[in-house]
């Protein structure tokens, strides 16, 4: 019983960066934002949350969580909003912009876990760990399901209903569809709300980069994403970038993931059997919903 | 027509007749054109002289008839045969690739191995015999519309073109660029070749063709010399004997107390609309017709729905303007989302907080009650309604608050009569209650029968006549000087 409460919790926690970086990808898709770089603001607000907990961990107290979250959010967001000023500004296509910054991002881990942020021994590329008052509370006591899951279902639901209840969501969600109506018939300024789609974006994703690091690895260190953002990219895709979906998809692409390692270990599979299912699963829903008529708006979308 | 006429026909078009669905573009048509001579094709929008010329370039196939080209029977399966015959067309909107240079482009559509050197020998070779010159180095985005016409002409010319097919060739052009252009087809013309000049200016054809053709609703009804027609009697050619009684009465049945209501709007638009400086003053309780041709009011109606900014001058608009774009599928309705996310849509831009779809939903409803939209449900998407009931919803969103200004385009197009009527109605019943109207439309009946006013916009002048379809198709087409 133990052992399938262990399973079952890091399925969970796996799943906790896949869904709010999902999130982050469904918010930029639905307001017509290619944001591709989910990665690469992932890790910046890894950085953010590392740098933070680590100087601020005494004088904050308990805070220190909420402070060093916050931080993963605006970091993500300012390295969203390089790729979202050149697109306002230059019309840079932020399909390339994001890419490009996701390789800036994972070299610049590298640089500072060798570098300026790396442990006092100089032995092992990474930072420090952070103080235990400086990680997320865990859910279930005993396992390593900490408190981050429970603020992704709870992104995903203020996501669903700001989609559905709000003024700003509806502008989002009608720029995203039709840039061309959501001007004409809405007189909406779809060059200010795409662009703040692109900062928010770039926020969640941040957090999902900050809970990882108070939440589960507690430093910082190179390939702390498994291409999280990456991953991200299907899991939205495959909700049809509906949020309360998205939270579905997420477990499921962590009961994959961490159901691989397991096999991988007690039996000898190969882990990368994982990834050739999740790509199976995300061809089958991309042809059903093509089957379907329904367009995945934003990835079918006219610019 | 003597013999000698014959032997210098180089393309004859022989009773072509082509239907698009139940509309008859093309009845019986035979046109001939003639080596060393100008031919005007002359026709209001939607005459179907644009489809001869496509059927002439090999765009679009006949549904019968025939052509001659030098005499001998040709089928033109495609352009590329046409260009291979001599005919080559300039198109209204031009084909250029912007970010390639003059050369380039005028090696695109060539074949075989690319040679600078023969291309550069081609262009001396035709701004000798022309006059037509360009820089070949010049990438064509640095290049004026004058310019990229010329370049299209000359790209023409390059494929060894005897016929030349020009489709609206001066409505990008200004006056001075006019009469170089026609200098160049004259140059060209005298050397042996034959030019098709596709225009609605009566001017211009005037002056510079030697023959002219004029089509109306598909058909010839006059074939002859320039010089043995009038600038009135090609009018009444391509207008037609306006046929009804000028219904003046109902424009006059204007509201007193409205149109004693101080003017709504007042505009100063920049020289870029309109040359010089447009004044315009928009009183409540008016409809107001625009009448234009091809798309030289729709930054005037984009000005005065605050859709679009003006480069210069003032506007004083209402903050709420209801606005029916031409493009309804794109511009006014969003596909995917349903009827009552689409009202929601309208000035969506200006709304806070929470959204409240109960109220969305019931207005909806109202709008569909009340403006006889057919839906199978009152959430379906545009895509279940017919063209009609999306313009009919359309309308309804618009005119729902009752904003004090209302701005269409071409509202009725592509509508049976039945919507159409209705949609008339809701406009005058709008008018009635203290609207200002403002439509353009390039359909005259339309205009003479709803507008109040109407107001004639083009390149070099807007005026202002009454709503009478005579009147304003003579001032479309620049001829009611007289």
């Amino acid at each position: 019983m133990g052992a399938e409460l262990a399973l079952f919790a890091d399925s969970l926690v796996r799943s906790t960066p896949l869904i709010i970086a999902g999130l982050a990808v469904a918010l930029a898709f639905r307001g017509g934002v290619f944001n591709i770089g989910a990665e690469g603001q992932l890790l910046v607000g890894a950085i953010a949350a590392t740098t933070v907990s680590l100087a601020g961990s005494d004088a904050l107290g308990r805070f220190i969580v909420v402070v060093s979250l916050i931080s993963a959010a605006l970091a993500g967001a300012v390295w969203a909003g390089i790729a979202a000023e050149l697109r306002r500004r230059f019309h840079v296509l932020e399909i390339i912009s994001t890419i490009m910054l996701n390789f800036i991002a994972i070299y610049l881990v590298s640089f500072l876990v060798r570098g300026p942020l790396q442990e006092s021994t100089h032995i092992y590329p990474q930072t420090e760990s952070l103080a235990a008052s400086a990680r997320l509370p865990l859910l279930i006591p005993d396992t390593r399901l900490h408190m981050g899951f429970a603020v992704a279902v709870a992104i995903a639901a203020l996501l669903s209903w700001v989609f559905r209840k709000t003024a700003a969501g509806f502008r989002i969600r009608a720029t995203g569809a039709s840039p061309r109506a959501a001007l004409t018939a809405g007189r909406i300024d779809i060059s200010k709300t795409s662009f703040l789609v692109f900062l928010f974006s770039g926020a969640l994703a941040g957090i999902a980069g900050g809970i990882e690091v108070t939440g589960v690895t507690f430093a910082l260190y190179e390939n702390l994403s498994p291409g999280y953002g990456y991953t991200a990219i299907a899991v939205a895709l495959i909700a049809g970038l509906s949020p309360l979906g998205i939270i579905g998809s997420g477990i499921f692409f962590g009961v994959l993931e961490t159901g691989a390692i397991a096999l991988q270990r007690e039996f000898g599979v190969p882990s990368s059997l994982a990834s050739v299912v999740e790509a199976a699963f995300i061809l089958g829903a991309l042809a059903l919903a093509a089957m379907k008529g329904r367009r995945i708006s934003g990835f079918t979308a006219a610019r | 027509m003597s013999a000698d006429t014959a032997r210098d026909s180089v393309l004859d078009l022989h009773e072509i007749t082509k239907q698009f669905g139940s509309v008859v573009a093309l009845d019986r048509v035979s046109l001939r054109i003639r080596r060393g001579r100008i031919a005007a094709l002359l026709g209001e929008n939607g005459a179907g002289k644009t489809t001869l010329m496509r059927i002439a370039f090999g765009m679009i196939q006949p549904d019968s008839g025939w052509m001659e080209v030098n005499g001998n029977r040709r089928r033109f399966a495609s352009p590329s045969d046409a260009i291979a015959a001599g005919v080559g067309m300039v198109h209204q909107q031009f084909s250029l690739v912007p970010v390639m240079t003059v050369a380039d482009n005028v090696a695109l559509g060539g074949r075989g191995k690319l040679s600078t050197s023969q291309i550069l020998g081609t262009l001396k070779r035709i701004a000798l015999e022309t006059g037509l010159e360009l820089d070949p180095f010049t990438k064509v985005e640095n290049l004026g519309s004058a310019d990229r016409q010329k370049l299209e002409i000359i790209r023409t010319l390059a494929h060894d073109a005897k016929i030349m097919i020009l489709d609206e060739p001066t409505a990008v052009l200004t006056p001075r660029d006019v009469s170089d252009l026609f200098r160049q087809l004259k140059t060209f013309a005298a050397s042996g070749g034959a030019v098709v000049l596709i225009t609605h200016k009566l001017a211009d054809a005037r002056a510079h063709a030697d023959d002219v053709t004029v089509l109306r609703h598909g058909r010839v009804v006059l074939s002859s010399h320039m010089s043995a027609t009038t600038e009135d009697s090609l009018a009444t050619a391509m207008l037609g004997r306006s046929s009804r009684a000028i219904t003046q009465a109902k424009a006059r049945q204007l509201d007193e107390a409205a149109s004693s209501v101080a003017s709504l709007v007042a505009v100063v638009l920049p020289d870029r609309i309109a040359r010089p400086p447009l004044n315009l003053e928009i009183k409540a309780g008016e409809i107001l017709g625009i009448a234009a041709l091809d798309g030289s009011a729709q930054l005037l109606l984009r000005v005065l729905a605050g859709r679009t900014k003006p480069r210069s001058g003032h506007i004083d608009l209402p903050s709420r303007i209801g606005f029916v774009p031409e493009n309804r599928a794109d511009e006014a309705l969003i596909p995917e989302f349903s009827l009552p996310e689409n009202l929601a849509l309208a000035d969506a831009g200006s709304r806070h907080g929470l959204l409240s779809w109960g109220s969305f939903r019931q207005h909806t409803q109202e709008i569909i009650d009340d403006f006889d939209v057919r839906t199978p449900d009152t959430n379906a998407l545009p895509s279940q309604l017919s063209g009609g009931n999306q313009q009919r919803f359309v309308l309804g969103r618009e005119l729902y608050d009752k904003p004090p200004l209302i701005i269409l385009e071409n509202p009725t197009q592509g509508l049976d009569l039945n919507a159409t009527e209705f949609i008339h109605e809701r406009l005058r019943k709008a008018r009635s209650d203290g609207a200002a109207v403002v439509f353009y439309s390039s359909d005259l009946d339309e205009l003479a029968d709803l507008s109040d006013r109407v107001l004639v916009v083009s390149r070099s002048k807007v005026e202002s006549v009454s709503p009478d379809r005579d009147q304003i198709g003579r001032a479309l087409l620049g001829t009611n000087g007289s």
